[in-house]
């Protein structure tokens, strides 16, 4: 195959599958099949799809065809959700290389997992579970990511984690622990607001100073989506990443925070229960292009206004 | 239940976190891990329970997504108790969530509140199928006048390559008028059909079709799958049923698409 990059007028060359959509600037949705007429029918096509990576690891049928023809016409992210990247154990060698196998054939513009596991032992528990933040987690998860950076050929976007339960022998903030993660494996960063809103609360810290401390300059794309609450054995909020309805007014507002300094990040809007018709989806990718846009017009009058 | 199952500074467990916080995962009568804890010293029972309730009920959400026709028999909370029931007596195995269910045919005959619906088991292998037919590699079909152009003296001696996506499915109900009555978004009638129905899950193109097959089509059909000859599958099924329809069979085999290829066998 290697064969193939001294001709670069080969149309069979790897990288010339799909046309190359740019992900810059842009907001998305993650794709669900029921709205695939919908998005077929969109004139202009516009914005990005995200897509969960184990959905798509069947032989054939009609998930890779729908996947084929939307990355036909938008830029996709792949978001791998059970690679346990977290957890203790060696990763699935079979599941490494499902997943190469994906990035190989969808040449998605954007490729992330989370700081999370989902696998111990033979079971998986279909939930993203968390870990202690500790110098010996931190080389374990590392090595991982490396692994897994190694096997697709490509730096990975992590992604921070919502959680519920703390670990006393947590010796690392997970601003830290996601800092010495970028330093040694080169990884890049899917900042998730909603799970930070989701965890300060939980955590009782503030979702601002949480924002001040992470290395936001190796981020590549935004997660936002709705949670729901519920309270603790106190009585006091808990907030849960559902996923299940419109993102909360606070997220909104650390958004146009996060890009007023970051500039417009790719975009994803996650809802992945309780889904509604395509035009409430869009209409929430819509409302996040619309901070994306009025930050890239403020930079580019600044830089306009600088030179 | 042991504490501080997760000791820091123990270095022959530090990597245990995972085996402490999945002990409870699937036991709602477990204590939380006590490696665990809220902020501030605040308790985790309920904080844990957020993790077993999206375990579970993703699990249980999965089963009712593979098994939709299955639900509509017996309805959601019936559906939902019972998948609760196999989720925690056989949790997933891989994180392709379209792998998962493989047992639950099996955990449905055996299971108690199941047993005045004897057919429930089979309606739920013929969804197994439907959801294996549906993530099936692609092929493009035998078209269905291949068998032309074999000599008529030859075609004993055929064997036929099966589609990935072909399965066939045997029962003593009517599964596929079940299935197929309970998969439709119109009403749900009375079913008038009694006898048994054996079933035949393709998916030539994007769509699964499920077809009824013919008295010992699906002796035939499994005889094909495993490579025997269409003499001998022939032989089987004529001695299944003696009023198979052999042209009538391998018609509608290949007008549904179960097979990629045709060859002669040694």
């Amino acid at each position: 195959m290697y064969g193939l990059a001294i001709h670069p007028t080969s149309r069979m060359s790897k990288t010339s599958r799909f046309p190359a959509h740019r992900v810059a600037g842009l907001a998305g949705t993650s794709f669900k099949h029921e709205h695939l007429p919908a998005i077929l029918g969109d004139d202009p096509k516009d914005g990005f799809f995200e897509v969960h990576a184990e959905n798509y690891m069947g032989a054939g049928g009609p998930p890779h065809d729908a996947l084929t023809k939307i990355r036909r016409d938008y830029p996709v992210s792949l978001h791998g959700v059970c690679m346990s990247i977290g957890g203790p154990r060696p990763l699935d060698k079979a599941h490494l290389g499902r997943f190469k196998a994906l990035v190989d054939r969808y040449e998605p513009a954007l490729v992330s997992e989370h700081l999370a596991w989902s696998t111990h032992d033979t079971t998986y528990y279909n939930d993203l579970l968390p870990l202690p933040y500790t110098p010996a987690t931190v080389s374990r998860v590392a090595d991982h990511i490396d692994e897994v950076q190694g096997a697709i050929g490509r730096p990975i976007l992590l992604e921070n984690p919502s959680t519920y339960v703390l670990f006393p022998e947590a010796t690392m903030s997970e601003t830290d622990f996601i800092r010495e993660l970028v330093r040694r494996t080169g990884c890049g960063l899917l900042l998730d607001i909603n799970n930070v809103f989701v965890s300060a609360t939980n955590h009782g810290y503030s979702a601002l100073s949480y924002l001040a401390d992470f290395p936001l300059d190796h981020v590549g794309e935004i997660h936002l989506a709705g949670h729901a609450e519920q309270e603790d054995d106190e009585g006091d909020l808990l907030l849960i990443d559902s996923h299940d309805g419109p993102v909360a007014d606070a997220v909104w507002t650390l958004f146009d925070i996060v890009i007023g300094r970051c500039g417009p990040l790719p975009t994803l809007i996650e809802w992945d229960s309780d889904i509604p018709e395509w035009p409430v989806l869009k209409a929430e990718a819509v409302a996040a292009q619309a901070i994306l846009d009025r930050h890239a017009d403020s930079l580019f009058g600044k830089a306009h206004a600088a030179g | 239940m042991p504490q501080d199952e997760l000791q820091s500074g123990d270095l022959g467990r530090r990597f245990d976190y995972a085996a402490a916080f999945t002990a409870g995962l699937l036991d709602p009568d477990r204590a939380p891990p006590g490696a665990v804890s809220g902020p501030n010293g605040k308790a985790a029972v309920k904080r844990y329970a957020v993790y077993r309730n999206n375990v579970t009920v993703s699990l249980i959400d999965a089963l009712a997504a593979s098994f939709p026709a299955t639900m509509r028999i017996t309805g959601p909370d019936f559906f939902r108790a019972m998948a609760r029931f196999h989720v925690r007596e056989t949790p997933p195995t891989s994180p392709l969530l379209f792998e998962y269910g493989r047992d639950f045919p099996d955990f449905i005959e055996c299971y108690e509140y199941a047993q005045s619906m004897p057919w429930l088991a089979d309606v739920a292998r013929l969804e197994r199928a439907w959801l294996d037919a549906y993530h099936a590699a692609d092929a493009e079909p035998l078209a269905s006048g291949a068998l032309a152009s074999i000599p008529p003296e030859r075609l004993a001696d055929t064997v036929f390559v099966p589609h990935p996506a072909t399965r066939a499915i045997c029962s003593r109900y009517p599964v596929v008028t079940i299935f197929a009555t309970n998969r439709s978004d119109g009403p749900v009638g009375r079913i008038e059909a009694g006898g048994p129905e054996d079933a035949l899950v393709t998916r030539p193109g994007l769509e699964v079709y499920v077809r009824h097959l013919p008295p010992g089509g699906a002796v035939f059909l499994d005889r094909l799958m495993t490579g025997e000859p269409l003499g001998a599958a022939a032989a089987a099924a004529f001695a299944e049923r003696a009023e198979f329809d052999l042209s009538a069979n391998i018609a509608g085999l290949l007008q549904a698409g179960a097979f990629t290829a045709a060859h002669q066998g040694g």
